[in-house]
């Protein structure tokens, strides 16, 4: 009896390591937990300090993962949830699934400020026109100049009832034009090449030169420049200002594992994590990184305004102004 | 000859109808019923932008059909009408577009057709892709080889005897037309075009990308854009029930055109057309071939050359994607293998139906087959999500969700190509199997699986590059441990990585021939003996 | 007059050689084991299958490499004569134009050829409709149309019962007398051919008898490779 319980025991301190650590399921989406991604670092990093194991779910993008909550409501396996962004934030605020995240939101740099108490923000750009340099030798300077541009230099834009650069564009035209977006459309149609369901789809097309422009985030030409060594492709600079998008992650109320939680949202915001997200997720950080930017970084549009409608409004309004937008464009 | 309206009494076939039918409506009814009941009360949506979205999906999937079926027609007598070298290769190859992912095809006809494009270089005048040409283009790509390939079948079952008396009785192209192919396609075209149909009016990626901005609307993206930006999977599931419905509708107008069963051949003997076709002038044929294989052809080259300056040094050593080879090819063996296993009882059943003029019942069997096409899978996905949510682990069930799915998407391709020889089979073996007794495993084994060989052969393939190319439902369950090689080409292209995109989308490709290749050579030797 | 001079034929598992004279008008019968190259020979003569050598005669014109509806020749096939959604005035009409674009005059001939054979009444019925005779009736209707000087039966009745095979060999050897037909009749069965056929041939193993008269044939002593066939 004795022998045999002095070998479950040996028997479970062989196995129960891999499970006795906690772990923390993460909600993210799918570019964020691929090998080049800052997923396998970010968990490397907070792995080493939390004694705990880093579990990545990884879906479709933002979107996906707000449905997903929907579905799965309390029952949810998330802790945290890492991909929101801004314009999903009053939706996901809604569901009620969302506990404080009780950081200290001083050290969060994003333009326009930061105070949200759900969701904490981890990373941003700002939506930029990008074009090839070889082809277009006179960007648009304004939102005004591309929508009024000769209509033979096409640009590639994302469907906003499917992708979320495509309803980053529809919010950027509302921010400019107000009620006289539609009108502003239906310009901008001659020189739209295809709406793509996603930015994939956009950005294969831009690249295999079927149009001198894309849709895309100030961001992009920094993978150009430091991955591919090339300064070909290049962001737009729009005189009006850019609209922002802010990638945010919130904690579940429903999370049991609270405190190890809030220790991954602080961790979120400290240099270390910081650090990984500029060269993997090819954003701007939200906070201090331990080192300046590389220097591709350097290069990049800065608007000097950022457009953003509240969280609220967007929810409130997004469907009609996708109506809109699908009426004045369909003709 | 034993009369075909005897009993065929032995109820094992209809017995294993039953079965595989309540196999079919577990996997779907549930999952309706689920998204039919979920909490968020359904919203409204704009009546007209709905009614310009079902008049173009309409447009675009009939006159896809239109194109793809009549030219499928003409290669498939071109075919049937020549031999040559790589014949059989080629028709292997016809079975690649339905495999590519949608995202990949999409590229490879850009590539060839778009503003800078390799054809468009030489062609300039070539009308823009983008817009109803670029998603009729597309859609013929993906349908031409399937119908001609389908066409083919069908005219191969034309008895060698008669083939001979066209000959002898110096009959026209046009007199063997009226006389000889036209009854075979009578029969076989209302179907073909049925599925074809369907898969234009499920089309997604294909009509966004290319259709050139939301005056290309249809009722799919509707059913989307209420799935997931507006989560709402009551308006999801009443818009896809409306999709049904105008398919039924046109279904059954197509039904129509359906001529009663008729006996068909005894015998099949294949190619023998093809060896007996002296007479004739070969030059349009072979001019039709070439056309169509190059179109066949070019876009699955231009996959495999834009793949070419990927840094497969790098790429081969990643772990990752020897296992998302082994996930897909996992998947795809399973899900073509419960396809085939629901798709085959189901077809006898409705087949022996048909044959002994129950047209009626027939349908029972066969129409759950085609509809489920018009199913979403993400709206499957969706429904069986929110049964299994408050139980289980997403990790633990998404393989099997993903494997069932898959092969529920490719039923209708597995039923068709097993309709054709089954009929055969009715017609002919099952009166002489019932004078002498012969029925259950015996039957299955001793008559059925030899006859029937090329066809499951044929069917697998198709079912196996479906799932093997299939994105659908796999980003829906997001589980880490299931990877595919779909998902790493969408995966790579969203974050700025197209060469190692091309590169694996390559990788794919190839293995998808190779597949082909292994299938088919599958039970050959013993064919070699028959 | 039939005569196959040197006719050699290949494939990777079979060999055929044939050297002989069909005499003619008459009905010569064809016996043999399976795959001993029966149907092959009925296939030189039609002109589906090409020999790689030799040359086919019929009625002295040489007819070799010859597209079979250039030939003087008509066949019935043991099925598959018929096709299944035209009915029996169709079928037949195939023999006169094979498009189907008869006068009335025409089509009264097609009455009168169904009438010989029998048909009466039947004309609208479609081959689902007709018993195994009548279908075999319709179809050789359609060779008395064609108006063919020879005529190929490859085991034309060996699907029918005793009864009505005996009714159909009585039909063929009718339509032989009334147009002076030559008719290559294979059969397995050594009754058939005592039945009707005045001169008979042994095929096996690729080559052929040389034709002898019936009653020669059948006597005795048997040929050992005959005999060991029946």
């Amino acid at each position: 009896m004795l022998r045999l319980a002095s070998l479950l025991t040996l028997f479970f301190a062989a196995i129960v390591p891999a499970y006795a650590a906690p772990v923390l399921t993460v909600y993210t989406y799918e570019s964020f937990t691929a090998d080049w991604g800052p997923g396998p670092a970010v968990k490397k990093a907070f792995e080493a300090k939390c004694g705990c194991e880093v579990r990545f779910v990884s879906l479709a993008d933002g979107v996906a993962i707000l449905n997903r909550l929907k579905m799965e409501g309390k029952n949810s396996e998330a802790d945290i949830v890492l991909g929101l962004d801004t314009n999903l934030t009053a939706e996901a605020r809604n569901t009620n699934l969302f506990a404080p995240h009780g950081a200290d939101i001083s050290t969060v740099t994003v333009p326009n400020g930061w105070s949200d108490p759900n969701f904490l923000p981890f990373d941003f750009a700002h939506f930029a026109v990008i074009y090839d340099s070889e082809k277009i030798k006179n960007p648009p300077k304004s939102l005004d100049e591309l929508v009024n541009g000769n209509p033979a230099e096409k640009i590639v834009i994302q469907d906003p009832r499917t992708s979320t650069p495509g309803l980053g564009l529809l919010l950027w035209m509302r921010s400019v034009y107000g009620d006289k977006a539609p009108d502003a459309w239906k310009k901008l149609s001659k020189r739209i090449l295809t709406v793509t369901p996603g930015w994939s789809e956009a950005y294969g097309l831009f690249t295999k030169g079927e149009a001198p422009m894309v849709f895309s985030y100030t961001t992009s030409p920094a993978y150009h420049m430091i991955e591919e060594k090339t300064d070909r492709y290049q962001a737009a600079a729009f005189s009006e200002g850019h609209y922002l998008q802010i990638e945010v992650a919130g904690i579940m109320a429903s999370s049991k594992q609270p405190a190890l939680a809030k220790d991954f949202l602080k961790f979120m915001i400290s240099t270390e994590f910081q650090d990984i997200i500029p060269t993997t997720n090819w954003m701007m950080p939200a906070a201090k990184t331990s080192a300046p930017l590389p220097e591709a970084f350097g290069k990049l549009v800065n608007p000097s305004k950022s457009f953003l409608f509240t969280p609220e409004e967007v929810a409130s309004k997004r469907k009609v102004w996708t109506e809109e937008w699908q009426a004045s464009m369909a003709q | 000859m034993a009369s075909q309206h005897g009993s065929i009494g032995k109820n094992w076939p209809s017995a294993g109808a039953l079965l595989a039918l309540a196999v079919l409506a577990l996997i779907a009814l549930p999952a309706l019923v689920a998204l039919g009941w979920s909490s968020p009360g359904m919203g409204s949506t704009s009546a007209s932008l709905l009614w310009r979205a079902a008049s173009f999906t309409l447009l675009q999937a009939v006159l896809s059909t239109l194109i793809s079926v009549v030219l499928g027609v003409l290669l498939a007598r071109a075919l049937s009408r020549r031999q040559f070298f790589g014949r059989g290769f080629l028709l292997r190859l016809f079975a690649l577009p339905q495999g590519l992912p949608a995202l990949v095809a999409v590229l490879a006809l850009v590539s060839l057709y778009g503003r800078a494009g390799f054809i468009s270089r030489f062609w300039p005048e070539l009308p823009s892709i983008y817009g109803l040409n670029g998603i009729l283009l597309a859609h013929v790509f993906f349908n031409l080889p399937y119908a001609a390939l389908l066409t083919l079948i069908a005219l191969q079952q034309v008895p060698r005897e008669q083939w001979r008396l066209a000959q002898m009785l110096g009959m026209s192209e046009r007199a063997i037309f009226r006389v000889i192919e036209w009854p075979v396609l009578q029969n076989a075209l209302p179907g073909i075009a049925g599925l074809i149909f369907m898969l234009c009016v499920t089309s997604f990626t294909i009509v966004l990308t290319l259709g050139g901005g939301p005056a290309a609307t249809t009722l799919e993206l509707a059913i989307y854009q209420a799935l997931r930006f507006d989560y709402d999977p009551r308006l999801a599931l009443a818009l896809a029930m409306g999709q049904i419905g105008l398919c039924v509708l046109l279904l059954s107008f197509l039904a129509k055109f359906r001529p009663p069963f008729a006996e068909t051949a005894r015998l099949s003997l294949g190619p023998e057309r093809a060896s007996l076709s002296k007479s004739g002038n070969p030059v349009p044929d072979m001019i039709m071939i070439v056309l169509s294989a190059l179109f066949i052809l070019l876009p699955i080259l231009s996959v495999i050359l834009s793949g070419l300056t990927a840094d497969f040094s790098r790429l081969l050593t990643e772990r990752i994607l020897w296992r998302a080879i082994a996930t897909s090819g996992g998947i795809a063996f399973t899900a073509a293998l419960i396809a085939v296993l629901i798709a085959y009882p189901l077809a006898l059943a409705a087949i022996r139906l048909e044959s002994k003029g129950a047209v009626k019942q027939a349908r029972i069997f066969e129409a759950p087959v085609e509809l489920t096409l018009l199913l979403p899978p993400v709206l499957l996905g969706a429904g069986w999500f929110l049964i299994l949510m408050p139980s289980a682990s997403s990790v633990g069930y998404a393989p099997v969700l993903i494997v069932l799915i898959n092969a529920i998407m490719a039923l209708p391709f597995v039923y068709r190509s097993l309709a054709g020889s089954l009929r055969r089979l009715v017609a002919h073996e099952d009166p002489l199997c019932e004078s002498l007794g012969i029925s259950g495993w015996s039957r299955f084994s001793l008559i059925d699986w030899p006859i029937l060989k090329p066809a499951f052969r044929a069917a697998f393939t198709f079912a196996f590059l479906l799932s093997f190319g299939d994105f659908g439902v796999i980003a829906f369950f997001g589980s880490d441990s299931i990877v595919t090689l779909p998902f790493l080409i969408y995966q790579r292209l969203g974050s700025y990585r197209t060469d190692d995109a091309a590169g694996i989308a390559l990788v794919l490709a190839v293995f998808s021939i190779l597949m082909t290749q292994a299938f088919s050579a599958f039970g050959r030797k013993e064919h070699a003996h028959d | 007059m039939i005569d196959l001079e040197d006719v050699q034929w290949t494939t990777e598992d079979f060999n055929v050689r044939f050297s002989l004279s069909f005499p003619g008008p008459g009905i010569i019968g064809i016996i043999g084991p399976s795959g001993g190259g029966k149907s092959t020979l009925l296939n030189i003569v039609a002109g589906f299958t090409d020999p790689q050598s030799g040359r086919v005669r019929i009625n002295g014109n040489d007819v070799t490499g010859f597209a079979p509806s250039e030939r003087p020749v008509s066949i019935l096939f043991q099925e598959h004569n018929l096709f299944a959604h035209l009915d029996a005035a169709k079928n037949a009409a195939l023999g006169l134009k094979p498009d189907l674009s008869l006068d009335k005059a025409e089509w009264r001939e097609v009455d009168a050829a169904l009438a010989r054979l029998g048909l009466q009444g039947r004309e609208t019925h479609r081959p689902a409709e007709l018993s195994g005779g009548e279908r075999q009736r319709v179809a050789l209707a359609r060779i008395l149309l064609r108006k063919k000087p020879i005529l190929l039966l490859d085991e034309p009745f060996s699907g029918l019962g005793p009864r009505l095979r005996r009714d159909m060999l009585e039909v063929v050897r009718k339509l032989q007398q009334d147009l002076d037909l030559t008719v290559l009749m294979v059969s397995h069965d050594p009754d058939d051919l005592k039945a009707i056929a005045s001169h008979a041939v042994f095929v096996a193993d690729g080559t052929a008898s040389t034709p002898q008269t019936i009653d020669r044939f059948f006597a005795t002593p048997l040929q050992p490779r005959l005999a060991d066939y029946l």
